[in-house]
């Protein structure tokens, strides 16, 4: 029976790892991320949980250890953010390259510099392209849920790549939350022992994490694409279960009071609970507008985004960090893309806010919806906007 | 006492005997890419036939990844894992706990498998010295082997931390104002001793029961070890390609590396250097890369190696 808590976030996080039955974690603190490591040590320390964890001296040495256990045929964990995932940065497409369903908890936060500490989305937006599946959390019981899913995800014989869950810091990780936590017993149903494809074992010895040359790398990289892409259908499928099993719902592209809206605000992470509350009010005042609240960021949802926009008139894409000198936002930069091609695509503006930990509040989405009102009649000036900067 | 010496001199006959029972087994088998007269690959075909079945290998980035597993060949027996330069040691140690965690939960079978990371000197001594700082103070049972072969050969020649003085590379190349390499090498097993590990040791490819003999003891030890074996590289080195083996040699006999063997802090010489050393300069004159040293150089570097030297007997003497 899931039992509800009121536990902080990051706890949680643990707690959900711990029910998964990893084999090895290995993690080096960094905030905001650190609660997460700290309860862990805390379940293996106390016996409630048989494996090895590991304080590597680096998030470079997290990683590396973690790919070193799986391919060893072990259930691998790692929690890191910011700086901690861009010091990991060159054994995340290793990883994925070399199929090894091992998963992260990131608890996002700003990269230097300046160095900031507070929540935002740049440190994953300079890993989109690393071959891993990502999803995006909203709230504490999401955490506990995707952190589950991951594992199952990730190992599933279809897939084999690696999964990582983004947990906005402090705002998420730091936040003590009501959510239902699952048992040991419904986990175990969920979530059968990992079967690793091959091992590192004397008994049948192979060679992992060959040289290739010329004559394969494009091949290796387009299978690598290709079981990112496929990996969808069996992300919906575990989805389809942990719904049938525990009753709660997951999409690429979640809908919030989506009918009949002519304008649709599209957000990723925490600030999607924010934007609801703004939402309502707005409704209530007899304003058009709905929210898609985005959560899997890689492999990137294409068919249900185009579904979700049909007939609307403005996109309001709200990101959460810069691609500098580039497209504005980088969620934004990717939907323009994928609406391109479609005929009647809505007008799309771009605001990119609570950057460094700078607060998002409900009044910033309304501002932002009725300012995206305009956009039907009148394309803004600028491709996006840095909101809120005191100028 | 009287029983170690019986020990010691049982050994020394047995080393006359012991290549007759060397594994006869290849772990690390032809066909691999190296170069002609490659020390390194020498030296790690005798590592492999030291440790046997029983050991899984992570591999740094470098020569011996290259030459060794092109897509889709591979020239390994042994398990065997590359996933980049700078992290052999900590890909070992994840492979460490993983195996571990295995074995306790009844998930493999029941025996100790030895975990063994290896890198160039410069994914042992520069870019993966925090890894393998790391792997070593956490304790874990695994062996790390170093195949020095004093720059970046892969890369064409760069210099390293290990990297002689004097020696000219394709960055601290020999010119008009420079005699190449300005700085000391890198004295990486007295970095590793500083870690308390139980075993550290120096080898060279140009002793092969010696080496072998050091990685099975490394083997049985549980704990972290670390050996750091001399690899001659005549591409890199500018020297004959069959001058390896007499280079292996020629570096124990100058003294410039002393072939010894750190355990539990105690140090031993393993191969006795003669009582006359021979002049470093008969190691040098055999490779290009030394070439343009002038006979002041070459006694100042001579002066260099006598005091490290006697440093290290110091310490061999007080056990």
């Amino acid at each position: 029976m899931s039992k509800r808590i009121g536990m902080e976030v990051a706890i949680a996080a643990a707690e959900a790892v711990a029910l998964c039955r990893i084999d090895v974690a290995a993690v080096y603190p960094i905030t905001p991320s650190t609660h997460i490591a700290e309860h862990l040590s805390d379940i293996v320390s106390n016996g409630e949980l048989d494996a090895e964890f590991m304080t590597v001296e680096s998030e470079h040495s997290a990683m590396s250890a973690i790919i070193g256990a799986s391919t060893a045929g072990a259930r691998a964990f790692t929690a890191t953010g910011s700086q901690g995932l861009m010091y990991m940065h060159e054994m995340l497409p290793v990883a994925s390259a070399m199929r090894l369903p091992v998963v992260m908890a990131i608890g996002n936060r700003a990269v230097s510099g300046p160095l900031n500490i507070l929540n935002d989305h740049g440190d994953i937006m300079m890993e989109r392209d690393a071959g891993w599946i990502s999803l995006f959390a909203q709230n504490g019981q999401e955490v506990i849920d995707m952190i589950i899913q991951a594992f199952k995800i990730a190992e599933h014989r279809d897939v084999m790549l690696p999964v990582n869950v983004s947990i906005d810091g402090f705002i998420l990780t730091h936040m003590v939350e009501a959510m239902e936590m699952p048992d040991q017993e419904e986990v175990d149903r969920f979530l059968p022992p990992f079967k690793p494809f091959e091992t590192l074992h004397p008994d049948q010895p192979v060679s992992m994490g060959a040289f290739a040359g010329n004559d394969i790398y494009t091949e290796i990289s387009k299978s690598k694409d290709m079981a990112l892409v496929n990996s969808k259908k069996t992300i919906l499928q575990v989805w389809k279960e942990w719904k049938k099993q525990f009753g709660r719902s997951y999409e690429p592209i979640e809908s919030y009071k989506t009918d009949n809206a002519e304008i649709l605000i599209l957000t990723m992470g925490s600030m999607s609970e924010t934007a609801e509350i703004a939402i309502d009010s707005l409704r209530a005042k007899g304003m058009p507008v709905g929210l898609l609240k985005l959560k899997l960021w890689r492999p990137f949802p294409y068919d249900e985004l185009k579904k979700a926009v049909k007939g609307v008139k403005v996109l309001a894409v709200i990101d959460r960090a810069i691609s500098y000198g580039g497209s504005g936002g980088p969620v934004c930069g990717e939907i323009r893309s994928a609406l391109y091609d479609e005929r009647n695509r809505p007008a799309i503006v771009n605001y990119i806010i609570g950057l460094g930990g700078r607060d998002v509040t409900p009044e910033d989405f309304m501002m932002i919806a009725k300012a995206a009102s305009q956009a039907e009649k009148k394309a803004p000036k600028d491709r996006y906007v840095i909101y809120g900067v005191r100028e | 006492m009287k029983k170690a010496k019986q020990i010691k001199d049982l050994v020394t006959d047995f080393d006359l005997y012991a290549p007759k029972l060397v594994e006869k087994e290849e772990y690390f088998v032809s066909g691999h890419r190296a170069c002609q007269g490659c020390g390194e690959a020498l030296a790690v075909r005798l590592m492999t036939k030291a440790l046997g079945r029983n050991a899984v290998i992570t591999c740094a980035t470098g020569c011996m990844e290259i030459i060794s597993s092109n897509y889709p060949f591979t020239a390994w027996k042994n398990p065997w894992v590359h996933v980049a330069f700078p992290n052999a040691a900590s890909v070992g140690s994840g492979v460490e706990a993983g195996l571990k965690t295995l074995r306790r939960k009844g998930r493999i079978p029941d025996r100790r498998v030895k975990v063994v990371s290896m890198g160039g000197d410069g994914g042992t001594a520069d870019i993966g010295l925090q890894a393998l700082s790391g792997a070593m103070e956490r304790g874990h049972d695994m062996l790390y082997v170093c195949f020095d072969n004093e720059a970046y050969m892969n890369t064409g020649i760069q210099r390293s931390s290990a990297t002689p003085f004097g020696a000219s590379t394709t960055t601290a190349p020999a010119g008009k104002t420079s005699f190449g390499n300005r700085r000391w090498k890198k004295n990486m097993p007295e970095i590793m001793a500083a870690h308390g590990i139980p075993y550290v040791a120096t080898a060279s490819h140009s002793y092969p029961l010696d080496f072998m003999n050091k990685v099975k003891k490394a083997v049985n030890i549980e704990g972290p070890c670390y050996i750091h074996c001399y690899s001659a590289c005549p591409t890199g080195w500018r020297s004959a390609s069959n001058a390896t083996v007499k280079l292996g040699r020629l570096v124990v006999e100058t003294g410039m590396f002393p072939l010894y063997e750190i355990e539990d802090g105690i140090y031993k010489m393993t191969v006795d250097p003669p009582t006359k050393r021979r002049p470093i300069e008969d190691y040098l004159k055999l490779q290009g890369r030394f070439r343009h040293l002038t006979p002041d150089q070459i006694k100042y570097i001579q002066e260099r190696v006598d005091v490290e030297f006697d440093k290290l007997m110091k310490k061999i003497n007080k056990n």
